[in-house]
């Protein structure tokens, strides 16, 4: 059952309070070793999936199986190779550091030395160990958030899921976690889920985008970025008339746009100019040699920026709320197109190309 | 039940590290001190036939509806709030040892300041003098009387701690169901309903649930197995009822 291959596998999983539908048939795995970003809104059902996975809320219908046991049916043996850190970090008030995590280390089952020895690197991984006897209710929010995140990975579990571990840190401690996240690659599966993204991306293998309790999008970052918006800017920095500019560059590829993001020149005579391209190729030496054969104008600057998956996510949740109209029925086509075409966000006169429109997954 | 003696031992330590404990500790032995002392001296002013000590067990009640509250509301409902629940039913601990651990520190607590009024005992036996003030028969039925029926309104506060993240509802609810277990029975049986039939199944049951007369008649050294069996089955249900609430968790309060 623990052999390589999958940790995590969810198939076809439904989870309804009253009326509201909180997760609607969502199916993924996880390998080991895989670090997974979960994305959404809030309240598009990250953190019921996350406790749905840890066995602490039921499902309402579909399978869950850690390391190849089932959540519902074998919840001890699920329970024993899982760390888990909740949403906003509970944490007992008046223990210290040392004793909470050893009182921790023996719930789960570690015991004797080895739990002398957990305690002791878990504390040096999460650099603990200058307040392992401070009380946990005096400590500022980082060392908490590193508290849990010491708890989560104490008895050494395949699967570690945390629900926004970085909410609430400051750059260096958000630096530290992520670091020790990327220390867990490829020994732990590890699913996080976070509102920062430029921080999923450097961290995570693959990202699930859930939306309104549906996967949206997953994949990752790159294909997500082909996926959902198929264009590259370049910042440019160019002397001379804009409409010149314009000309040149249009010979570069049909389906450009063209933004200026300085009204007035610099003390230069410089203006700061965006192109966007409907590709992922590099255009940067045709930009510049488009731009140099034009004597009037001169370039001080290209600058190629990547779609941030920021933009993917904005997309991505934009889309599946075009989409999920109120009866889920079948979306007719000008209805995705219309939804595909807002995708561009600062591009509304684009139309789309079709193979953009890709269908969600919808049953 | 691997983890219960790890969970007893973290409540208990929990109930030594918080003030809370120290001052309930205070309150309890500040009152029953009094009601000791003004028992005394209405022993001074006419003497009587029994021990003061049946005279003490039988304001058995009072600290049983401010105690069992406070020592019982915060258990799970202040878990439930902290969300620290989460993270301990996310290990592999089990609800009834979850429910057990609590049950069983909050009434060894319960207990530990029930047993130390027997110092009021004993102080008197040692400056009074007079063998007909201690009576040992009325202070062993009247302990045992406390052990038994603890253990009942400590099932009480856990179950309605199970139920609520609030402690505030939590120690209202126990305090109603004290009140109910005990005033509440006995107000029952003034009914005229339940006189009127002697041998009617009701007024069987309503006879079997007064709780005073249960004190009165251990007190007296009467020992009746049906009080235990009460108490002991109503303990039950109440922590088999509190395990449930434990678990339904789908539904979020």
């Amino acid at each position: 059952m623990t052999t390589n291959g999958t940790t995590i596998e969810v198939e076809n999983l439904y989870k309804r309070f009253g009326r509201v539908e909180a997760v609607n048939n969502i199916s993924f795995e996880v390998r080991r070793g895989e670090i997974i970003g979960f994305l959404g809104p809030n309240g598009a059902g990250k953190s019921t999936t996350m406790r749905i996975l840890t066995g602490y809320v039921p499902a309402t219908k579909g399978v869950v199986r850690i390391c190849g046991h089932s959540v519902a049916g074998e919840p001890a043996q699920v329970k024993r190779r899982l760390g888990y850190m909740p949403e906003n970090n509970p944490l007992p008030e008046d223990l210290r550091v040392r004793e909470y995590l050893r009182w921790r280390g023996r719930l789960k089952e570690i015991h004797g030395r080895h739990l002398r020895e957990r305690v002791e690197t878990v504390l040096e991984q999460c650099d603990l160990n200058r307040s392992r006897n401070r009380i946990i209710g005096k400590l500022s929010k980082g060392y908490r958030q590193r508290v849990g995140v010491a708890d989560a990975i104490l008895a050494e579990p395949e699967v570690i899921i945390m629900d926004e571990p970085t909410i609430g840190l400051d750059p260096h401690q958000i630096l530290m976690i992520r670091d020790l996240i990327a220390s867990l690659r490829g020994r732990m599966s590890v699913i996080i889920s976070s509102h920062i993204l430029p921080e999923i991306e450097m961290t995570c293998d693959r990202v699930i985008i859930i939306n309104q309790g549906r996967i949206v999008a997953s994949g990752t970052p790159s294909q997500l970025r082909k996926e959902f918006l198929l264009r590259t800017s370049y910042d440019l920095e160019v002397k001379g008339d804009i409409r010149e500019v314009q000309m040149a560059l249009a010979s570069l590829t049909p389906k450009q746009q063209i933004e200026h993001s300085l009204d007035r020149p610099d003390k230069d005579g410089f203006y700061g100019v965006t192109v966007q391209l409907r590709s992922d190729r590099h255009y940067g030496e045709d930009i510049l040699s488009a731009v140099n054969a034009n004597p009037r104008l001169r370039i001080r600057a290209v600058r190629r920026r990547e779609a941030s998956l920021e933009e993917v996510f904005l997309a991505a949740t934009r889309r599946s709320w075009e989409i999920v109209s109120p009866m889920s029925e079948p979306v007719p086509t000008v209805r995705r197109r219309e939804a595909a075409e807002r995708v561009e966000i600062p591009a509304p006169a684009l139309a789309p190309e079709p193979q953009a429109i890709q269908p969600d997954r919808t049953p | 039940m691997n983890h219960f003696f790890t969970l007893l031992r973290h409540e208990i330590r929990a109930l030594l590290i918080s003030p809370a404990t120290y001052i309930a500790t205070v309150l309890f032995l500040g009152l029953m001190g009094f009601i000791f002392q003004g028992l005394l001296v209405s022993f001074v002013r006419e003497s009587r036939e029994t021990s003061p000590a049946v005279d003490f067990f039988s304001l058995f009640w009072l600290p049983v509806f401010f105690l069992s509250p406070l020592l019982t509301m915060r258990s799970l409902a202040e878990e439930r709030r902290l969300g620290t629940l989460e993270t301990l039913m996310t290990t592999s601990v089990s609800s009834p040892e979850v429910v057990l651990s609590k049950f069983f520190a909050a009434y060894g607590f319960y207990l530990t300041l029930w047993l130390s009024t027997l110092s009021f005992h004993w102080v008197l036996f040692e400056f009074a003098e007079n063998p007909k003030l201690i009576d040992p028969g009325p202070l062993i039925g009247g302990y045992v009387f406390v052990a038994l029926s603890g253990l009942m309104f400590i099932a009480a506060g856990i179950f309605s701690s199970a139920l609520t993240r609030s402690q505030l509802v939590a120690g209202l609810l126990t305090l109603a169901m004290s009140f109910v277990f005990t005033l509440g029975f006995r107000y029952l049986d003034d009914f005229t309903i339940f006189q009127s039939e002697a041998d009617s199944l009701r007024s069987v049951i309503i006879d079997h649930v007064q709780i005073f007369q249960h004190a009165e008649d251990f007190v007296s050294g009467v020992i009746d197995t049906r009080a235990p069996v009460l108490y002991l089955s109503m303990t039950g249900i109440l922590l088999f009822m509190a395990m449930l609430a434990l678990d339904a968790r789908s539904v979020r309060t």
